[in-house]
Order: structure tokens, then C-alpha cells, then sequence
């Protein structure tokens, strides 16, 4: 294991990419899904308005996105942190 | 070749693969029983989450949920976002960590992390009402499942079921369920997406039913989209718009979030992401899971819309071209003897459709009955009920008045209700003629309704067994490793060797799927509801102890498990309050109705609050009490650094 304050820096590395991570979790989903749709009301994706669209299908493209995202950042963090296996 | 005869093909060579990959992949190890040598690939992983998680009510039903909700489509949409959401949460948040620590169960964890049998005793008693709670679901899916498609009795289908799961759940454990999951995942995914592109074709021309649902309806020449094709004509029929506002926003939120956070909970779902070798594996795991469940989920809501516009348009056959009531109904001399109308009376025969010709003008009119109205026809038949039995000599004078004065409200109450700009007198009609329509039926009819060939219907039929074989298997799984590591090893016999414990989560698997069975056969009345008991549990019990446990080096054993006693009681109660002490029917204090929940909030809901009454409770008693010993302290430092999961075993 990294030293540490290695280990330290590697954590708050890692809680900050979750919490941007959570951030466009909640946004895609409350947020434009539910939250923003009667004022997105006017702004259309083919045939559904943008809220029902991302409460249907756009939410979940964005958490496929989200995570791979994610999943890549971490292994760079953890290359920059030597804690890969 | 009949369509039973097909049926029973295809779904004998499903059967004979899942048997086939039970006996290749046969557990020789209790880490190859719980979690399957921790050698299985990512996406391989992926694919048995998929199947794993997708159950009967994601195949069969939730299509329906979406399509026929009366407050509408879109409201629907918490199902679709909460049931994928989580799969974010459970990547970010726990499987990662969980997988570090490398241990086979999630009682296990919690008990190493609050240094505490108790603590894993009663992450225990909570993991096991939320699998069986669930398991119950699927042995009946698998049962009427096998009792429409082909031709045995529900019971004789749960025993079928059953003997399959025990051949490959009790030979294999968690190896041989994953490589079943993962065949069980091919052929249910193949049986949800063919129906839903030839649909999708027919009404949109998008093959891809994803731009289906967003595209132009194909016999306006592209005027118009299917969606506003569907809002226009639902609201004609007096329902509520397809994609009408919620009428409850901030439920609708809590209830999203629950079902994310119960998601994340549910521990036939993290124990899958103790199966594969690192901990980068299981972040990637995650991804490839939802992958394959978004494949099928962001079908569901194309299915759902489109096979609403299907069943209005089939009744409504002037709906395709103008509005419903531009031409006459569907008449019944149609249903009897147009081929392509048939499926209307196979299903009608099962109880999942059910029709009546109330005006006796030969046709069938499929509309919303206003409540008015419902309660004035309602009010008819009872009166003249009781004119009919009343005894020979009594005075017929008042009943008689009665049932006139019952036609006359009758009569006002059409008067009153419009459809379109004419009242339901002016046109002729009593009531809703489509009496019972089936949520299921909006995915098993859809193949006929679609008038795909035989061989489709076949699939459709092999997919929905799929879907709850595989689920049920992951559930017993839970259960059964729960009672052999987490109860007998690690609480009465912790002297127990590996060949005994194998033995005894084997003995554990078949007395779970005994059970099961058994509560398959003889279901409590209350079988809907109790998953709403499950998600509510799991977000307000485990979610929250397993979160604290990575993200806090604080909160301890007393604030553990006080936490999971407090969501688990008060999510509880909130939920028995309206549905009835223990579900028993009668005995709740709140009739279940949106004016009487607690700020609107929903008992499908509460899980969220109860999630925050854990947090609270934990956080608050960990301050007042002591912290955690030093080797906690480790223990939690050790799972935040990736590095050595591949070594890290348990025994």
C-alpha cells in the first residue's frame, strides 16, 4: 500500500470525481427528467419534449456514459497513485 | 406445426442449455458456490446482472405499467430512471469497495465493519425479507408463465420451474447461475426486442424502437408524431394525456429515489460484483450491467407507447387515419372473424381481456368512463339486484321506484358526460366496453397484435421464463449463502469446514427453493404490494449501512445498527399504515389514497425517508458513543485502495 499521505491524496482524488459524477447523475435525472420539464417544455428531441425524453430514454444514455466515465478516470487515478493491480 | 407444439420446442432447448451449462459449470468450492471462483469477466458479469435483475415484472409487466398507468405515461417514467439509476450509485458507491473487501456475502461486511454479530444478524433478517419477499413474485411468473403458453396448470408450471433452478442453483451455486444468466440473458433480450422493431417498423418505420418512440407516426405521412398521435387520441377517449404533467412532483422524486437507492440495496444485486477478479473489473462490471439492462429498458417505454396506440387503434379503426370517433367502432362480428383480430379472443379465454357489448348495439367502445357515470350504471344494478331478490310477496312498490329513480340519475349522468363535443347519451353509449385489459398483455400479445409469426410467440414465451428463472435463482442464491455463511458459519458453527459449509449452502439452496415453492403455490393475498416492502427495505436498510461502512471511518456498531432498526421499523410502519399491519387485509388505519399520505408522499415512496431516518439515527449515536477500534479504522482504509483484491480471499 501507498504511503499516507499518498493514500490521502488518492481518497479526496476519488470523492471529488464521485461527487461530479453524482452531480450529472442528479441533473439528467431529477433534474431535466422530472425537476426542468414544465419550463423545457418548448425545447423538442424528434417527436417528445426534452423532459419526457430524458425521463425515458436520455437519463439512462447518460448513466451508461456516466459510468464508463467514471470507471475510466479510476484507472487513471489509480496509475497516477500506484494502487492498480 | 401448432403454436403449442412450437412453444414446447423452443422452450425445450432453452431448458436443455440451462441444464447443460448446470452441469459444466459445477461448484467444486464454496468460493466458487458464493462467488463463483471470483474469476468471472466483466462483461460476462454484466450480462448475468442483466438477467439477474430483470425479472418477470421488468419482462412482462413493465411495458403495461408504463403503457396503461391512468395518470399516464410519463409518471411511469420514476420505473425506468430508478431501476437504471441505481446501477450508478451501486458503481460509485459500493461495488467497488465491496469487492476490495472480498468477502462473499453483504451481512459479511457488515459484520467485519461494525465489529459486530449483531450488526450481521440483523443485516441478515432484513437481506432475507427483501429476497423473499421478491422470490415470491417470480416462482408465480414462472407459473402462470408456463400455465398460458403451454397448456399446464400454474402449479404443474412451479413445480417444472422449480426442478430447473434446483438442477442448476444447487449443482452450481453462484458459477452455475452466472453462466445461466448469461444465457438466460441472450434469449430474453432476443425475445423483447424482435416484437418491439416490427412494431416500431409498422407505426414509425424506425427499426430502432428508441427512435420509434420520438419519431413521426408512419399513416400521417409524418404530420404528425407518434407521440402526439397518442396524446391526441387518449384524450379524446377522455384518459389522461400520454405524456401529461405528474400531479405530484415532489413524490414522484421520492419515489424515483427510492426505487435508485433500493436498487443499490438489494443484495442479489451486489453480490454479483463480488464475482469478478479486480476491483477496477467491478466499477467497468457496472457499466456493462447497465448496458444490458438498457438495452431492454429503453425499449420498454417504445413498447409501452406504442402498443397503447395498437390497442386504441383496434378499436378504434377510424383512429388511424383521423380521430376515434371519426368511424364506428370495432364490432364484435369483426372479432369473431377477421384472423388478424383473433389474438383478442386467445386472450380474452386466459382473463387478461375481457370485453362486453353494455349499449347491445354489436360493437365495442373503448373509452375512459367518467367516475359519474361509473357510480350511476353502479347504482342501476344494484337496485334492480335487490328487485330481483326480493321475496315473492313483498312490496315491490319502493324498489321498483328505486330502480327508477336509479335510471333517471343514469340517464342525467349521460347526459351530462361528454366525449369528444357530444354527450354519451347523444352517442348511443352505456360505458367502457373494454372491460379488463391486462397490464402483462401489453408484452405477451404483442407478438400476435403485431401478427409476427409462430416462432416469435415461442420466444416471447421462453424469454418470460428467462427473465424469472434467473431472477429467482440470484435470490435463492442470496438467501441460501445469507443462512450457510452469514447464520452457520459465522454465528453457530463457526468451527464448520469448507466441505461442510458447501454442503450446508447446498442443503440451504434446496430448502430456499422449497420454500419458495411453497409460498408460489400458496401466495399471500398481498404479492403486489410486498415489493414495494422490498425496494423500501433494502434503500432504507442496507443502502445506508453499506455507505456509511466505505464513506465514514465514525459511525459504529451501536449507530449500525440502531440505523438499520430504525429505517427498517420506520419504513415499515409507514408502509403498513396504509396497506395493513403485516399486509393483512382490513387492518390498515389509512384507507391508501393520495389525500391521506403524509405529504403526499406515497408508501411506495417512504423508502427514500426512511433512508434518511438510517443516516440520521447512525450519524447521531455514533457521536454520542465511541468511535470504532483502530483495526476498523484499517479495515475501512484498506477496501479505498484497489490494489491486492485479486489476493484478498476469505475463508
Amino acid at each position: 500500500m501507498a504511503d499516507k499521505s499518498s493514500s490521502n491524496a488518492y481518497w479526496a482524488a476519488n470523492v471529488r470525481i464521485i461527487l461530479i459524477s453524482l452531480a450529472v447523475w442528479f441533473a439528467c435525472s431529477f433534474g431535466l427528467g422530472i425537476i426542468l420539464r414544465p419550463a423545457l417544455k418548448g425545447i423538442m428531441v424528434g417527436g417528445a419534449d426534452l423532459g419526457f425524453w430524458f425521463a425515458q430514454n436520455g437519463s439512462i444514455y447518460v448513466f451508461l456514459v456516466l459510468i464508463f466515465a467514471y470507471a475510466a478516470r479510476m484507472n487513471k487515478l489509480d496509475k497516477e497513485h500506484g494502487v492498480d493491480e | 406445426m401448432d403454436q403449442f407444439t412450437l412453444n414446447l420446442i423452443v422452450v425445450g432447448i432453452t431448458f436443455a442449455i440451462y441444464i447443460g451449462i448446470a452441469i459444466w459449470a459445477r461448484a467444486g468450492s464454496t468460493a466458487e458456490f458464493y462467488a463463483a471462483g471470483q474469476g468471472v469477466n466483466p462483461i460476462m458479469n454484466g450480462m448475468a446482472t442483466g438477467a439477474d435483475w430483470m425479472s418477470a415484472a421488468s419482462f412482462i409487466s413493465m411495458a403495461g405499467i408504463i403503457a396503461l398507468a391512468p395518470a399516464g405515461g410519463y409518471q411511469q417514467s420514476a420505473f425506468l430512471m430508478g431501476w437504471t439509476g441505481g446501477y450508478v450509485l451501486l458503481a460509485l458507491l459500493l461495488a467497488p469497495y465491496l469487492r476490495k473487501f472480498g468477502k462473499f456475502t453483504v451481512p459479511e461486511f457488515i459484520g467485519d465493519r461494525f465489529y459486530s454479530t449483531t450488526a450481521r444478524l440483523v443485516a441478515v433478517i432484513c437481506l432475507i425479507v427483501i429476497s423473499v419477499t421478491y422470490v415470491i413474485g417470480q416462482m408465480r411468473g414462472v407459473g402462470v408463465t408456463f400455465s398460458r403458453f403451454l397448456e399446464v396448470s400454474t402449479d404443474m408450471g412451479l413445480y417444472i420451474g422449480a426442478a430447473i433452478v434446483f438442477a442448476y442453483a444447487v449443482l452450481g451455486g453462484m458459477k452455475g447461475i452466472t453462466y445461466t444468466q448469461v444465457a438466460q440473458y441472450i434469449v430474453l433480450i432476443i425475445a423483447y426486442t424482435i416484437p418491439a422493431i416490427f412494431i416500431s417498423l409498422a407505426l414509425t418505420g424506425n427499426f430502432f424502437p428508441q427512435l420509434g418512440l420520438i419519431g413521426s407516426y408512419a399513416p400521417s405521412n409524418g404530420e404528425i408524431s407518434m407521440l402526439a398521435k397518442l396524446d391526441s387520441l387518449v384524450t379524446e377517449l377522455g384518459f389522461t394525456a400520454y405524456t401529461a404533467e405528474t400531479s405530484n412532483m415532489f413524490n414522484m422524486i421520492l419515489f424515483t429515489m427510492a426505487l435508485m437507492i433500493g436498487t443499490a440495496g438489494l443484495p442479489h444485486v451486489i453480490i454479483r460484483f463480488f464475482t469478478v477478479p479486480k476491483v477496477a473489473d467491478a466499477r467497468s462490471s457496472a457499466g456493462w450491467a447497465l448496458v444490458f439492462i438498457a438495452l431492454l429498458y429503453t425499449v420498454a417505454p417504445a413498447v409501452g407507447a406504442m402498443a397503447r396506440l395498437n390497442l386504441t387503434t383496434t378499436f378504434w379503426p377510424g383512429a388511424v387515419t383521423g380521430p376515434a370517433l371519426s368511424a364506428p367502432a370495432l364490432s364484435i362480428a369483426d372479432i369473431e372473424s377477421k384472423p388478424e383480430l383473433s389474438w383478442i379472443n386467445t386472450w380474452k379465454a386466459t382473463g387478461l381481456l375481457n370485453f362486453e357489448d353494455r349499449n347491445g348495439d354489436g360493437m365495442i367502445q373503448y373509452f375512459n368512463e367518467p367516475a359519474a357515470v361509473a357510480a350511476a350504471n353502479k347504482a342501476v344494478a344494484d337496485a334492480q339486484k335487490a328487485l330481483a331478490e326480493a321475496a315473492a310477496d313483498a312490496d315491490k312498490a319502493p324498489l321498483e321506484a328505486a330502480v327508477t329513480e336509479a335510471q333517471a340519475a343514469q340517464a342525467a349522468a349521460l347526459a351530462e358526460a361528454k366525449l369528444g363535443d357530444k354527450s354519451l347519451a347523444e352517442l348511443g353509449l352505456v360505458g367502457n366496453e373494454l372491460t379488463k385489459v391486462d397490464n402483462d398483455i401489453m408484452v405477451l400479445a404483442n407478438p400476435e397484435i403485431a401478427a409476427l409469426p409462430g416462432w416469435v410467440v415461442a420466444l416471447v414465451a421462453a424469454g418470460g421464463l428467462a427473465a424469472a428463472l434467473s431472477t429467482a435463482a440470484g435470490l435463492l442464491l442470496a438467501i441460501s449463502s445469507a443462512i450457510s455463511h452469514d447464520l452457520i458459519k459465522g454465528a453457530l458453527n463457526p468451527n464448520i469446514s469448507e466441505k461442510g459449509e458447501l454442503l450446508a449452502a447446498r442443503i440451504s439452496m434446496a430448502v430456499a427453493i422449497g420454500v419458495a415453492t411453497w409460498l408460489g403455490l400458496n401466495p399471500p393475498g398481498f404479492a403486489a404490494q410486498v415489493v414495494a416492502l422490498a425496494f423500501g427495505l433494502a434503500a432504507a436498510t442496507i443502502f445506508p449501512a453499506l455507505m456509511m461502512g466505505i464513506f465514514s471511518k465514525r459511525i459504529n456498531k451501536e449507530g449500525a445498527i440502531l440505523g438499520m432498526l430504525a429505517g427498517l421499523v420506520f419504513t415499515a410502519v409507514y408502509i403498513f399504515l396504509y396497506l395493513g399491519w403485516f399486509f393483512i387485509p382490513g387492518t390498515n388505519v389509512y384507507a391508501n389514497t393520495p389525500a391521506n399520505h403524509f405529504f403526499g408522499i406515497s408508501p411506495l415512496s417512504i423508502g427514500t425517508i426512511g433512508a434518511l431516518v438510517n443516516f440520521g439515527v447512525a450519524w447521531i449515536v455514533s457521536m454520542a458513543t465511541k468511535a470504532p477500534p483502530r483495526e476498523v479504522v484499517d479495515l475501512v482504509e484498506s477496501i479505498r485502495i484497489p490494489r491486492g483484491a485479486g489476493k484478498a480471499q476469505a475463508h
